[in-house]
């Protein structure tokens, strides 16, 4: 028998204090039934023998003395099963298109333990998102967790959908499914995310979780949790390849600082709590393969960053528990390019073990350094010019100030449906390469400079990618 | 034996509160029905405040505690080579077969395996002298290491052997037995937060080679001594701590992922029982234990993680071996005290870290260092700290605690790494103060002028940064001809020596002679160009010579002698036809 308690002490911001109860468990879930008859839920943060903190999950509105409390004796679960994918979901999990309630194959702990860093798999598939930046400079694996730092006004979730749209791993067809979960984004952009789902049929394969800017910010806090715990289902018992999309980190986090200052606890950097690093790394660490299971769990997080500023705790955070970064710059969205990716400040940390021969190609590495070379090298000039004025530059110098420019113009600019091959993203890259003398690419082995450079500067092979590309008809064929 | 068992009165987070028992700083205790690992860190009245290596959830205030009446300690002995433990010394294959791909909690594992014979070879005979410290015999551990067993450092262990056996033992039986009939077996456990002590301590005067040019050449590390890697995230700190631990000289090598990434850590796991030592042609895995707490493993073990690696590398110095520890990354550590902090409502320090935050940094790093061990031995433990300041701001605690302490500093810096210069260490902010103490063992054992060599280079790199200046107002082409060599000498350095391919077979490990030779014949071509300079050729016709893009390939072969005089003679010759 489950016993209710009317001995509320305290309320204050998202937190209730209720004193006098039986031993509580920390962590343990919690309903809270108001004299009108909702029935709000939440968890213990803080358990003693006379007195219980609960973070309420939907917010402490209406909450008074006269509540019903009560302890349900277990951690908060969320029910799995295989029905899920299709669905749209609320933060907390609970269904949010009118649907059924969902039919519990298994119950999953939201909290998952860690994995045995012994078992997990190296994730090396190489992921092909179409997205020549990505594909070519900061390749995606399978298993990895890659965010996109973003700001705000920048098209991320257009680059997020692109990703989920086209993401595929080369010669391998498994099942792939993706898991959404939104954080305190507007209803205009979920809108656009369920409606880009519906409009390419990968709704069928995705389960949505919906925490709009109006819910409750508490519940943020448990969202994707949720989600991980239902992406850990799918690919560890049903192994599929789950692409988990989370967005916005930025959002959560502040909820986190919110609970926080309520607890009264003493605060960070920017009044972030201290154990945030820990509280993120139980998210990110989600990702990954396990010895022994076909499934993977792929992460694209997503947050903004305030005032741009890399720096700030949560892209900073983030950074040191992500395997890399996409790094989207204002400056090159304000130029018009979508997507507007920075190659400069972006990462892949995994990338060396998806990419070279038999996987990708055995150039990528060595090329990819070398559009990287030259790019920072031409941005840097970019600044020479202004001061010194384009006369002033040697040859070599104007060679690389073009390479720039064509580089962002030609290979970093694509359109948002288009989806170039692994070898048509390295063949353009071969080409801006030729912009520059043979000798100069001493990123480059020999050996390889020979075999893709051609002799001259105008080699039939770099025209290839000047062709209409196939795969868009392809797209066109999936999305019917 | 009165108040043994306690009761748990309050649970937040991994801190918990417990009544009822008489428990010493540091006591490890068991908490809760599932018996979860929990070390004393705070007495309060009655209240004795646990930190739990595990995750807390479902605990509930008046479940029992049970005070273990020790510290945490961890199992040394044979067996701990080739391991890959967790945080708390737990082996992750066993907890892999206890409880499958996810770790659960309430799971013991012992450190060794207490099942395997190790065959042992007594060196004294009943009847001898033994005291703390001391070697009494040996066991073949791994194919290059034997372990030599100790007498346990501590002040019972004196007196005479009355008995001593020969023949195959598992960890936990008795080998040994002395007159005052204390027993001795193949393992002993040692607390974590005690230092094992030096008889003496001596300054460090052999370089622990890393294979490494920019650390070998220009910032190299002393056996026993210690080093710092700061550097923001994406800069290349993990890899260059592998690297370090793959090819540094160093007999055992202690690598502790501390609150790092899950999927890295598996790299580590999986790449280094396949990789081979360059001298001895053996598995490097058999010189190296791993230590893996990645972050989202439970906060408190994250923050022992370090102890019980220090206290494994200490324990083979005792052995007479030359140990090099990497930590990757102590600013996790210092985040994970930092959370227990603020858990316990400490006044916090800056940055919310706690006051003592300088302390055990401090703590931590000096028990680092070389000189004679107790059993009359020489050995070292070597420490090289990643630190991951928050923005890449140095001016952060952590980092500044640590320069503190630490004599050589590897700056990483994340603007090279976007360029794909790798090793990003910044040879302008980076130092090394072992320089001098290591020149004597340099020239007598590479080359006499390789101090001057190296000073040289420094010197060309730091005028480059000064031009580099000026150019940036007026353009390269307006500078002196003599300057814009010096640009090219300085660009030669980098590209040619500098950077280091980690990922290439022959490049990744680099011998220091071969160091030596690359900037020698970069410099050697420097003084031919300066002489053609003086002699009036133009700076356009000695840029444009084609021997020295030459040098850029000889990293990448075997054979760099024949090569780098290849390269030499035909400098000659191009130089003779222009002057």
């Amino acid at each position: 028998m489950i016993k209710e308690y009317k001995t509320i002490s305290k309320i204050a911001g998202p937190l209730v204090f209720v004193k006098k109860t039986h031993p509580v468990g920390y962590s343990e879930l919690v309903t809270i039934k108001l004299p009108d008859g909702t029935i709000k839920q939440g968890q213990v943060l803080d358990t003693s023998e006379d007195l219980v903190v609960v973070q309420v999950f939907e917010g402490t509105s209406r909450i008074d003395r006269n509540s019903w409390v009560k302890f349900l004796g277990e951690t908060i679960k969320i029910p799995v099963s295989e029905s899920m994918l299709g669905r749209i979901l609320t933060g907390a999990g609970k269904p949010r298109d009118n649907g059924p309630e969902i039919v519990a194959k298994k119950r999953m702990d939201v909290v998952g333990a860690a994995i045995n860093p012994y078992t997990r798999r190296s994730p090396e598939d190489f992921i092909q998102t179409g997205i020549s930046t990505i594909d070519a400079a900061n390749t995606l694996v399978r298993g990895q967790k890659l965010p996109i730092f973003s700001g705000s006004g920048l098209p991320h979730n257009e680059i997020a959908l692109q990703i989920a749209r086209q993401a595929k791993v080369p010669g391998q067809e498994g099942k792939f499914a993706v898991v959404f979960a939104a954080m305190g984004i507007t209803s205009e952009e979920a809108n656009y995310f369920v409606k880009d789902f519906e409009e390419t049929g990968a709704l069928q394969r995705a389960v949505v979780f919906l925490n709009l800017a109006d819910d409750p910010a508490v519940e943020r806090l448990i969202t994707p949790k949720m989600a991980l715990s239902t992406a850990e289902y799918l690919a560890f018992e049903k192994e599929m390849h789950v692409l988990v999309i989370m967005t916005d980190l930025t959002n959560y986090c502040e909820s986190l600082r919110e609970v926080g200052a309520a607890r009264e606890e003493i605060p960070g950097r920017r009044g972030y709590p201290g154990y945030m690093y820990t509280d993120l790394a139980s998210i990110y660490e989600r990702a990954g393969m396990i010895e022994g299971k076909k499934g993977s769990i792929t992460q694209i997080p997503i947050l903004t960053m305030i005032g741009d500023d890399i720096t700030h705790p949560v892209p900073d955070l983030t950074g040191y528990i992500t395997e890399g970064q996409i790094v989207l710059s204002r400056e090159l969205h304000r130029k018009g390019l979508y997507p507007p990716n920075n190659i400069l400040p972006s990462l892949s940390r995994l990338m060396n073990k998806g990419i070279g021969d038999g996987k990708t190609r055995d150039d990528h590495k060595q090329l990819s350094d070398q559009l990287y070379a030259f790019y920072a090298e031409g941005c840097d000039l970019r600044g020479l010019v202004a001061i010194v004025g384009e006369e002033a530059l040697s040859d070599r110098d104007k060679k690389l100030l073009n390479f720039a420019d064509e580089f962002e113009q030609r290979f970093v600019k694509q359109d948002s449906t288009e989806n170039r091959s692994i070898t048509q993203t390295l063949d353009l890259g071969w080409e801006l390469l030729r912009m520059l003398p043979k000798k100069d690419l001493t990123r480059i082995s020999p050996k390889l400079r020979d075999k893709y450079y051609g002799e001259n500067d105008f080699d039939l092979k770099g025209k290839k990618t000047n062709m209409p590309l196939e795969s868009e008809e392809e797209n066109r064929k999936k999305r019917k | 034996m009165k108040n043994e068992n306690g009761k748990l009165i309050r649970i937040a987070g991994p801190v918990v509160v417990a009544t009822g028992i008489d428990a010493k700083m540091y006591d490890l205790c068991k908490v809760g029905s599932e018996g979860l690992l929990g070390e004393v860190i705070q007495i309060d009245g009655d209240n004795t405040i646990i930190q739990v290596y595990e995750e807390t959830a479902g605990l509930k205030p008046g479940e029992v505690v049970i005070n273990q009446k020790k510290a945490l300690s961890v199992k040394l002995g044979p067996g701990l080579l080739t391991s890959i433990y967790d945080g708390i010394q737990r082996p992750l294959p066993v907890l892999d077969k206890k409880m499958g791909a996810f770790i659960l909690r309430g799971v013991d594992a012992s450190g060794l395996d207490e099942e395997k014979k190790w065959k042992f070879k007594p060196i004294v005979k009943k009847g001898d002298e033994v005291k703390p410290g001391m070697i009494i015999g040996e066991v073949k551990e791994t194919k290059t290491i034997n372990h030599k067993i100790l007498i346990p450092p501590s002040k019972e262990f004196i007196g005479k052997i009355k008995e001593i056996k020969t023949g195959e033992f598992n960890v936990n039986e008795i080998i040994a037995t002395l007159d005052n009939g204390t027993e001795i077996k193949l393992s002993h456990e040692w607390p974590v937060r005690v230092p094992r002590k030096l008889k003496l301590k001596v300054a460090p005067s052999m370089p622990l080679l890393t294979g490494q040019r920019i650390f070998d050449g220009l910032f190299p590390l002393a056996k026993g001594g210690v080093a710092a890697i700061p550097g923001p995230f994406g800069a290349g700190k993990t890899v260059a701590q592998q690297q370090l631990a793959k090819w540094s000289d160093a007999d055992i090598v202690v690598y502790i992922g501390c609150g790092e990434r899950g999927n890295e850590m598996t790299e580590v796991l999986k790449e280094f029982p396949h990789l081979k030592d360059p001298k001895s042609g053996q598995a490097l895995m058999n010189r190296t234990v791993l230590i893996a707490n990645t972050s989202n493993m439970p906060v408190a073990a994250r923050e022992a993680s370090i102890y019980t690696g220090i206290t494994i590398a200490e324990y083979y110095r005792d052995q007479g071996y030359s140990v090099a520890l990497m930590a990757d990354s102590t600013s996790r550590w210092a985040e994970a005290m930092r959370e227990i902090s603020s858990r316990l409502e400490e006044m916090p320090g800056e940055e919310g870290y706690p006051a003592y935050l300088g302390t055990r940094l401090a703590e931590f790093y000096e028990r680092a260092g070389t000189g004679t061990t107790l059993s009359g031995e020489s050995g070292s433990v070597s420490v090289i700290g990643a630190v991951s300041p928050p923005g890449g701001d140095f001016s952060e605690p952590v980092t500044q605690n640590t320069l503190r302490v630490t004599k050589a500093f590897w700056a990483l810096d994340a603007k090279l790494a976007q360029r794909r210069h790798f090793p990003s260490i910044n040879w302008l902010t980076s130092y090394s103060l072992y320089n001098k103490t290591l020149e004597k063992w340099y020239s007598e054992n590479v080359d006499p002028s390789w101090t001057k060599l190296m000073s040289e280079i420094i010197k060309i790199l730091q005028e480059e940064e000064k031009l580099l200046e000026i150019v940036q107002l007026v353009g390269s082409d307006a500078l002196p001809e003599k300057q814009q060599l010096t640009l090219e000498v300085a660009r030669m350095i980098r590209e040619f020596f500098l950077q280091q391919n980690a990922f290439h077979d022959i490049d990744t490990y680099c011998e220091p002679k071969k160091t030596f030779m690359l900037a020698d014949t970069i410099l050697y071509f420097s003084d031919k160009a300066h002489s053609a300079l003086n002699e009036g050729v133009s700076i356009t016709t000695v840029l444009n010579l084609e021997s020295k893009e030459e040098i850029a390939n000889v990293k990448f072969i075997e054979d760099f002698e024949t090569e780098l005089n290849k390269i030499k003679l035909a400098m000659d010759n191009e130089f003779s036809k222009i002057t």
